[in-house]
C-alpha cells in the first residue's frame, strides 16, 4: 500500500456525526409526520438553493476529511517509511495548487512578485525589478498577451462548466426544460454554479486566482481548506451541545425539586462567566497543558487537530445553557398535559416517559437551535483565532487568514486579496447556512400555526 | 422589594462561589502552578530553582487547598486557595506579573472602556428599534422584505469585516479620524466615533431583525385591533401602544448586558489601541498573565448577576403588573 490511512480525532468525530445523521435521516423517512415539515422545507426555492450551496461547502470539508499519509520514495531496509506530513484526499485533488508556492505576496492572476528583488544580469548591471512568479502565468511568454489569455480560459472553463451542468440536468429530468417536479431557481442556480466552478478551475491551473500569500501559499487553496475547520467547529460543537442540554434540561423539567435546583446552579454558574473570557480561560490552560506534554503528538498535524477538537468541546460546553434552559421551559409545560399524566398513571417509568414523550415533543426546538447556532460558531471561530484562544496558528482558518493578512493592511499598495478571501467565503458559508436555518425554523416552529397540510 | 433585593443577593453568594471553584480548578488544578511557571520561563531553559523563584515571586509556593505545615486558622488561609481566589470576593484581585495592583488597574481602564461602550449600547439601542419599527409599520411590503434581506446579509458578515473595512474607508482613505489611538476629556470624540458608528453596524442586523419578531407578535393581539379600532393612526398604535407592550422582552435581553458594558469590548479596543478593560483582557491572554484573566471573569460574573437583577427591577418600572415580593 502506498499510503497510510489517518484518522484525526476531529475525522472520527465527523465520522460520528455523519452516521447520526445517516440514522436520523432513516428514521425520519420511515415516519410521514416527522418527513411533513421537511417537505415544507424542499418547497421554498430559496432554503434550496442555500441548501445546494453548502452541500458544496460540505463536500469539500468532507474531502479534507479524509487523510493519510503517503510512503517516501526511499525506504528504510525494505520497511515501508510515511511521510510525516498528514495530506487529505482534497490535498491530492487540488495538488497543483497545493504544490505551487511562490515566495511571497502576488496578486490576482499577476505575473510578477508583490515586491521588487534586486538581480544581477548577464552583463553585471544591478537591476531592481518584479520578479517573474514560479507559477502563475509561466506559461505567458509575452507578459501583455495575459489579459487576453484569461478571458480565453475562463470562457472555455465556463463553457465545459455550463456544459456538464445542462448534461447532468438532462440525465436527471430527461428534458431541457423545467416541467413539473423541477425547481428552477436551484436549476439555474446550478447552471451557474458548475459555469463558475469550470471557469475557477480551468484559470487555477496556471494562475493564481486569488493571489498568493505572505509565504507565497494559493489563498484559494487557503481559502477552500478554512472550509473544513468552519464546517468543523459548526459541527462538531454540536456533539457536546446536544447530550448536554438535551438531558439535563429535559430532566430539570420533568423532575423538579432538587435535580431541577442543581441543574440550575450548574448553568447558571457557566453562564454567569461571560463566555469569550471563560472560553479563553479555558484555552489557555489546554494550550499550557499541550505545551507541557510534547509527546502526546506524533505529528503537528495531530496537536493541531487536537486543539480543535478541545475547542469544539469548550464552545460547547460554553454554549449549551441556553438551549438547556428553553427546553426545560418548553418540559415544565409538557409535563402537566393529559398525555404525560395518562402515561404516569398507567405507571410507565420516568425514564422511559421522558424518551418516549416528552423527548419527541422539544425536538424541534433542539434542531431550530443548533441550525441557528451554526452560523455563529463560524462567525465565532474567526474571533476567537483573532483574541488568540481559537485554533492552532498552523492550521488553516478563516481566523488565522484574517490574523495574517490583517497585519498587511499598511502596506503600499495594498494586500488586500487574502482578507477579501477569507470574508467573501465565509460570508457565503454564512449566509447559506442563516437562509437555511431561517427556513427550517419556519417549517418547525408551531406557534406559525399553518392551515395548508404538506404537500 | 427591599427584601426581594436582599433576598437576591444572598442567591448570588452560591452562585459567584461556584464560579470562583471552576476558575479555581481550571487555572489551578488543571495545571499546577509548575507548569504556569514552566509555561512563563519557557519550556528550554527551566530549573527547579527559577521555577521555586518564579513561584515565590507571585506567591504560588503555596499548598493548594489545606497548609498542613501550618497552625490554627493559618491552616486555611495559608493557601493558594485562600489568597488568590476567595480573596476576590472582597475585590482584592492582587498583583498581575507584571507586579502591578490589579484593582488599581481596573479602575483607570473603566474611563475608555465606558466612553466606547455606553454611546455604542445607546445610539444602537435608538438605531435597532427605530429600524424594526419601520419594518413592522411597512410589514408585508417590499420595504419590509428588502429590510429582512439586509439584516441577513449583515449578520451573515464577520464582525471583523466591520473593523477592518471601516478603519480602511474611514480612517485610511478618507483621512476622517485616526486609525487607532486615545486620548482624555473632548479630545477622545474624535477617536471614539468610529469604534461606536463601527459597534452600532455590527449589531444592526440580528437585533433590528429580533426586535421586529417581538413588534410582529405583538401586533396580533388584542389591543392593537381596539386601539384601530378606536380609529388610532397606525403611526400611534406602533409608537405608543405596541412599544409599549413589546418592551418586556425587549428589556430582557438589554438590561442584562449593561453592567458588562463596564468590561468594554475585546476586539473593538484592541483594534483602535482604546486603553480600556477590553484589550486589558486581551493583552492578559496573549501575555498569559492568569492572575489577570482569573480577576476579569470574576468580575465579569459579578456583572452579570448584578445585570440580572436590573433586569427583574426593570420590569416593575415598564409593567406596572410585576410585584417583587
Amino acid at each position: 500500500m502506498s499510503f497510510m490511512p489517518v484518522i484525526l480525532w476531529s475525522d472520527a468525530l465527523v465520522f460520528l456525526l455523519i452516521a447520526v445523521t445517516g440514522v436520523a435521516v432513516w428514521y425520519v423517512r420511515r415516519h410521514e409526520h416527522l418527513l411533513l415539515p421537511w417537505r415544507r422545507v424542499t418547497h421554498n426555492s430559496l432554503a434550496m438553493v442555500s441548501l445546494l450551496v453548502l452541500s458544496l461547502f460540505l463536500l469539500v470539508g468532507l474531502l479534507d476529511t479524509l487523510h493519510f499519509r503517503s510512503v517516501l520514495p526511499q525506504s528504510n531496509g525494505g520497511e515501508k517509511v510515511y511521510s510525516p506530513e498528514v495530506l487529505s484526499v482534497f490535498d491530492k485533488l487540488v495538488d497543483p495548487l497545493r504544490t505551487h508556492t511562490e515566495k511571497t505576496y502576488s496578486a490576482p492572476f499577476a505575473l510578477t512578485l508583490y515586491a521588487r528583488e534586486t538581480r544581477t544580469d548577464a552583463q553585471g548591471n544591478v537591476l531592481r525589478e518584479f520578479p517573474r512568479l514560479q507559477y502563475g502565468g509561466a506559461h505567458l511568454e509575452d507578459v501583455s498577451r495575459r489579459d487576453a489569455d484569461v478571458v480565453v480560459r475562463a470562457l472555455i472553463g465556463a463553457g465545459l462548466g455550463l456544459f456538464v451542468g445542462l448534461l447532468s440536468f438532462y440525465l436527471t429530468h430527461r428534458k431541457l426544460h423545467c416541467a413539473s417536479g423541477c425547481d428552477r431557481a436551484v436549476s439555474v442556480v446550478t447552471m451557474i454554479l458548475t459555469t463558475l466552478i469550470g471557469a475557477i478551475i480551468s484559470l487555477a491551473a496556471v494562475y493564481h486566482v486569488l493571489g498568493t500569500d505572505k509565504v507565497g501559499q494559493d489563498v484559494l487553496y487557503l481559502s477552500l481548506k478554512s472550509i473544513r475547520t468552519g464546517l468543523i467547529i459548526g459541527t462538531v460543537t454540536t456533539l457536546v451541545t446536544l447530550p448536554l442540554a438535551l438531558f439535563l434540561g429535559v430532566a430539570a423539567g420533568y423532575f423538579r425539586g432538587w435535580v431541577d435546583d442543581a441543574i440550575q446552579y450548574i448553568y447558571t454558574v457557566l453562564s454567569s462567566i461571560p463566555s469569550v473570557l471563560l472560553i479563553a480561560a479555558a484555552v489557555l490552560m489546554m494550550q499550557v497543558t499541550i505545551d507541557t506534554h510534547p509527546e502526546w503528538f506524533a505529528t503537528t498535524a495531530s496537536r493541531a487537530d487536537l486543539r480543535l477538537v478541545f475547542l469544539c468541546l469548550i464552545l460547547g460546553v460554553t454554549s449549551w445553557t441556553g438551549l438547556c434552559r428553553l427546553l426545560r421551559g418548553e418540559t415544565l409545560k409538557l409535563r402537566e398535559m393529559e398525555y404525560i399524566q395518562a402515561a404516569q398513571s398507567f405507571g410507565v417509568s420516568g425514564l422511559r416517559i421522558l424518551t418516549r414523550h416528552i423527548m419527541p415533543n422539544v425536538m424541534h426546538i433542539v434542531l431550530i437551535s443548533l441550525v441557528m447556532d451554526f452560523s455563529a460558531l463560524v462567525l465565532a471561530e474567526a474571533v476567537l483565532s483573532y483574541v488568540g484562544v481559537g485554533v492552532d496558528p498552523t492550521m488553516i482558518s478563516f481566523g488565522t487568514m484574517i490574523n495574517g493578512a490583517r497585519l498587511e493592511m499598511g502596506r503600499e499598495p495594498m494586500v488586500w486579496w487574502a482578507l477579501a478571501s477569507a470574508f467573501g467565503f465565509m460570508l457565503v458559508l454564512v449566509l447559506a447556512a442563516n437562509l437555511f436555518a431561517d427556513a427550517v425554523r419556519d417549517a418547525f416552529d408551531p406557534r406559525l400555526n399553518r392551515t395548508e397540510v404538506g404537500v | 422589594m427591599i427584601a426581594y433585593l436582599f433576598r437576591r443577593i444572598l442567591y448570588a453568594v452560591p452562585i459567584l462561589i461556584g464560579v470562583n471553584l471552576l476558575t479555581f480548578a481550571l487555572f489551578f488544578v488543571v495545571n499546577t502552578p509548575d507548569d504556569m511557571a514552566r509555561m512563563q520561563l519557557g519550556i528550554k531553559r527551566v530549573t527547579p530553582e527559577s521555577i521555586s523563584k518564579w513561584k515565590q515571586q507571585h506567591g504560588y509556593d503555596k499548598p493548594l487547598l489545606i497548609n498542613s505545615t501550618a497552625s490554627g486558622k493559618d491552616k486555611l488561609t495559608d493557601t493558594i486557595f485562600w489568597q488568590k481566589s476567595a480573596s476576590m470576593f472582597v475585590f482584592d484581585f492582587g498583583y498581575s506579573d507584571d507586579g502591578r495592583s490589579i484593582s488599581r488597574e481596573i479602575v483607570t481602564r473603566m474611563g475608555p472602556s465606558l466612553s466606547i461602550a455606553l454611546p455604542t449600547f445607546f445610539v444602537g439601542l435608538l438605531v435597532y428599534v427605530s429600524f424594526a419599527l419601520l419594518m413592522t409599520l411597512f410589514r408585508a411590503t417590499v420595504l419590509d422584505v428588502a429590510g429582512v434581506a439586509l439584516c441577513v446579509v449583515l449578520m451573515s458578515i464577520s464582525t471583523l469585516f466591520y473593523i477592518i473595512g471601516g478603519q480602511f474607508l474611514v480612517s485610511k482613505l478618507w483621512h476622517l479620524v485616526p486609525i487607532s489611538g486615545y486620548a482624555g476629556g473632548l479630545d477622545s470624540f474624535k477617536f471614539v466615533v468610529l469604534p461606536i458608528v463601527i459597534g452600532v453596524m455590527g449589531g444592526v442586523g440580528s437585533s433590528s431583525r429580533w426586535y421586529r419578531t417581538i413588534f410582529l407578535e405583538e401586533i396580533g393581539k388584542d389591543y392593537v385591533r381596539t386601539a384601530r379600532a378606536k380609529g388610532l393612526s397606525e403611526l400611534r398604535v406602533l409608537f405608543t401602544h405596541v412599544l409599549k407592550n413589546a418592551m418586556i422582552p425587549i428589556l430582557t435581553g438589554v438590561v442584562v448586558v449593561i453592567p458588562l458594558l463596564f468590561l468594554g469590548s475585546l476586539l473593538t479596543e484592541s483594534f483602535f489601541g482604546i486603553p480600556g478593560l477590553g484589550s486589558y483582557t486581551i493583552d492578559a491572554i496573549n501575555a498569559q498573565d492568569f492572575s489577570i484573566v482569573r480577576a476579569m471573569v470574576f468580575l465579569g460574573s459579578v456583572l452579570y448577576i448584578v445585570g440580572l437583577i436590573l433586569t427583574d427591577l426593570s420590569y416593575t418600572v415598564v409593567d406596572p403588573r410585576v410585584r417583587l415580593a
